[in-house]
């Protein structure tokens, strides 16, 4: 049969040269992927600069300024590190690591700082000077949900990342997550399913809870999430009573708690709040009562040794959730204390292990990414799984930016052996028991490129 | 029964605060005729008189703790403890008591400065140019405060003694685990004596007398040969001397921070008003009243039924009383009426 003249076909030869030409032209753009990055225009672009600046965002003054001073100190010896000055503290256990102690992608780091004043709009104002007069190609910062949540919708508007430091609410990386917000913390889901069991072990599954709650976002998510699991081992929830943040004064809102017929208190409170809420209910007699047979009880969902200092003696026996703790025995947790001991004299508090981590977490992904370039750089963090950074094995999920790894259930330490030994681990909870699927907390992450 | 007795005393020792607050407003206002808005900020400095005092007592040493292994960590021996052992210790522990004796004379000495340094230029102006520079002067008060102290509240704990609680339960025939810190009760009757004094001064002594004939006629007791203008230079001070004392005393209660003079200011205007302009009866009247009225509106019973009311329970009474009673609870027709 004839072929027809008309007819195009394909031969070996053809097929072959099609097949090289199209092989070449679709590499193409991967092989020039660096310099396709570095032409492209981002803000704060530290371009020929020797150096590139971080931005770090705490509250300097308010109800969380404790926490504030020592994530600053974390920041700072973050920046000592990775510019190769000091121990080298966890660049050393970080595994895997492409951090060489030379700055970031060759540049110096060097900061500049803003106060939060635990308020958004102060927040952002802050974030928003260090973006633009100071340059800040990456902004970090906490101590509060509230301000997380401003900030990091700020830093998706502005195509900068938000590396967040202290941030519980469970709305950070749910309903108000952000393509440039990434959390390193756990969450009050987290702190709900890793206590529940430890609650219903240690007080029964007949208990009637009063919360006490900070009126915004954190406290809302922390109320909710502890409700969700002491409800469904059989706990009843009396009230639940907000109340505005930095009260000082509780006294009116723990009065009611006496003759209320609860047995157990909750007091969603962090910071300064806490320590004035929980010294008030020791001081008006809750932990001396008896009510439906049983001891009462207080709980604090989510507290740090920070807390535990400014409580003194009535934070003893309180059972609660932490991110983390300096006890811990682990390589890479064992390398943060001594290096932030001996620059500071103290231990690290939580607050600060999140925020000297996420400074390291960054700059590897820069390495990673081989660029500073915002969406590669989210790219390299997006499911990055690392180790010895304190929590054992760590994911970054992809689908919602939240790290997941172990979760610590804490008690005031009954008998302290040092002034710095205030929490007892009571149990590493595994980071299966506290997962979760993304869908749960819902929320978009929105676009790459801004 | 036990629910009302817990927050009648918990509304009577808020209405302390007030009163006493209220009480040198209205002293302020009655003698000479000036609306002090840098007022709160006395009540924050008296604070901050038992804060300098502790922070005295308590310079100390720094000392190796041998229990840390990790790294070089120190604790802070305060010197008082070094040289006098328990007898050191027990000073410290009473810091909060023992700083009134410095905050008498540093808050007459405050009140005297103020009143002679600035307030008394503005005595003829209108009350809007004297809100506007005593609110002024609070800022910088609150701002010079900010700069030595910091942002943050410091802890100022009252003495080992009274720091727990009074089993007020047993005391009243009702049930015995009922409970009541000790210092709050003390924050009450030292409250109540204060008041009582500065009643007592203006009733029973003849320097009293006459300021309170100043108070209904100055130009009179001016006729008179009597040099009323150095006699309400005083009240001021006595004024600023009792809002200082109801800070130094409330420190433990409340850690002081630099704001906190204006969280009270505001609820003490509301105080002065709905007690009367001018009225030191009806001040003291109306900050137990208001203070006992937020208590039981923050009742589970009430806020259930009215979510937030205790937030707001106070300006819905001031209100109510200005409508029923323009000139407040004991507000005479006539006077600073203008």
């Amino acid at each position: 049969m004839k072929k027809n003249e008309n007819t195009p076909h394909l031969n070996r030869r053809g097929f072959l040269k099609v097949a090289s030409a199209t092989g070449v032209a679709a590499s193409a753009p991967m092989i020039f992927m660096k310099d396709a990055y570095a032409a492209k225009d981002f803000r704060n672009d530290p371009k020929d600069s020797k150096t590139v600046t971080l931005g770090f965002n705490v509250p300097q003054s308010g109800p969380y300024a404790d926490e504030g001073a020592d994530e600053l100190r974390a920041y700072k010896l973050a920046v000592k590190h990775l510019n190769g000055e000091g121990d080298g503290g966890m660049m050393k256990t970080m595994k895997p690591s492409m951090l060489k102690g030379n700055g970031i992608l060759g540049k110096k780091v060097v900061f500049s700082t803003g106060d939060t004043q635990t308020k958004s709009d102060a927040a952002r104002a802050s974030a928003k000077r260090m973006i633009e007069k100071d340059g800040a190609l990456m902004i970090t910062g906490g101590s509060s949900s509230g301000v997380a949540i401003a900030v990091q919708g700020l830093c998706q508007e502005m195509g900068t990342i938000f590396m967040a430091g202290l941030t519980h609410s469970n709305d950070t990386t749910g309903k108000d997550k952000r393509r440039y917000g990434f959390r390193h913390f756990f969450n009050t889901e987290m702190s709900g399913a890793a206590l529940g069991p430890v609650l219903e072990k240690e007080y029964g599954k007949d208990r009637t809870a009063y919360h006490l709650t900070a009126d915004y976002t954190w406290g809302w998510s922390q109320e909710g999430s502890i409700k969700k699991y002491t409800e469904a081992m059989g706990w009843k929830t009396k009230a639940a009573v907000k109340t505005p943040v930095g009260a000082g004064d509780f006294s009116q809102f723990i009065t009611p708690v006496l003759n209320s017929g609860a047995d157990v208190l909750v007091l969603n409170h962090y910071g300064k709040d806490m320590v004035n809420s929980l010294t008030q209910a020791v001081q008006f007699g809750l932990r001396d009562k008896q009510v439906n047979g049983k001891d009462f009880q207080i709980v604090v969902p989510l507290f740090s040794r920070l807390m535990a200092q400014g409580a003194g003696e009535n934070i003893k026996g309180i059972l609660g959730s932490t991110n983390w703790n300096w006890a811990l025995k682990d390589e890479g947790s064992a390398a943060f204390v001594k290096s932030f001991g001996a620059e500071y004299g103290n231990p690290p508090s939580m607050a600060a292990h999140t925020c000297y981590v996420q400074t390291l977490l960054y700059a590897n992904a820069c390495e990673m990414a081989g660029t500073f370039y915002p969406p590669e750089v989210i790219k390299a963090l997006e499911g990055f799984e690392f180790d010895g950074m304190g929590n054992g094995k760590t994911e970054y999920r992809a689908e919602d930016h939240q790290c997941f790894k172990d979760v610590l259930v804490v008690r005031g330490n009954q008998n302290p052996t040092s002034q710095f030994d205030l929490l007892e681990v009571v149990q590493e909870v595994p980071r299966a028991q506290v997962e979760y699927k993304p869908e749960l907390l819902g929320g978009e992450l929105g676009p790459y490129e801004v | 029964m036990d629910a009302i007795l817990i927050q009648l005393l918990n509304g009577l020792d808020k209405g302390a605060a007030y009163a006493l607050i209220a009480l040198g407003l209205t002293l302020a206002f009655g003698t000479l005729g000036i609306v002090n808005f840098a007022h709160g900020a006395l009540f924050m400095l008296g604070a901050f008189c038992a804060v300098s005092f502790q922070k005295i007592l308590t310079i100390s040493k720094k000392v190796k703790d041998e229990s840390i292994t990790f790294f070089d960590a120190y604790k802070e021996q305060p010197y008082l403890e070094i040289w006098w052992g328990d007898t050191g210790t027990a000073i410290i522990d009473y810091a909060v008591p023992l700083s009134i004796i410095m905050a008498i004379p540093v808050m007459l000495l405050i009140g005297f400065i103020m009143e002679r340094g600035l307030i008394r230029h503005f005595y003829k102006r209108s009350h809007a140019e004297q809100i506007l520079v005593t609110f002024g002067l609070a800022i910088i008060i609150q701002e010079v405060i900010r700069h030595f102290f910091g942002a943050n509240p410091i802890p100022t704990p009252a003495p080992d003694v009274v720091s727990g609680s009074a089993a007020v339960g047993a005391f009243f025939g009702l049930n015995e685990n009922l409970v009541y810190p000790w210092w709050r009760l003390i924050y009450l009757v030292f409250s109540a004596a204060i008041i009582l004094a500065v009643f007592a001064f203006l009733k029973f002594t003849t320097f009293g007398m006459v300021v309170r004939a100043g108070m209904a006629d100055r130009e009179t007791v001016g006729l008179l040969g009597i040099n009323i203008q150095k006699r309400f230079t005083i009240v001021f001070a006595i004024a600023a001397l009792v809002a200082g004392l109801a800070g130094v005393m409330y420190a433990p209660i409340l850690p002081p921070d630099y704001h906190m003079g204006m969280d009270f200011l505001v609820l003490s205007f509301v105080v002065v008003v709905v007690g009367g302009m001018g009225s030191l009866p009806g001040a003291v009247a109306a900050g137990f009243l208001l203070g006992v009225l937020q208590s039981f509106a923050s009742m589970t019973e009430v806020s259930s039924l009215f979510p937030g009311i205790d937030q707001i329970i106070i300006y819905l009474v001031a209100v109510v009383i200005l409508l029923v009673r323009p000139r407040g609870l004991m507000g005479r027709e006539g006077v600073f009426e203008d």
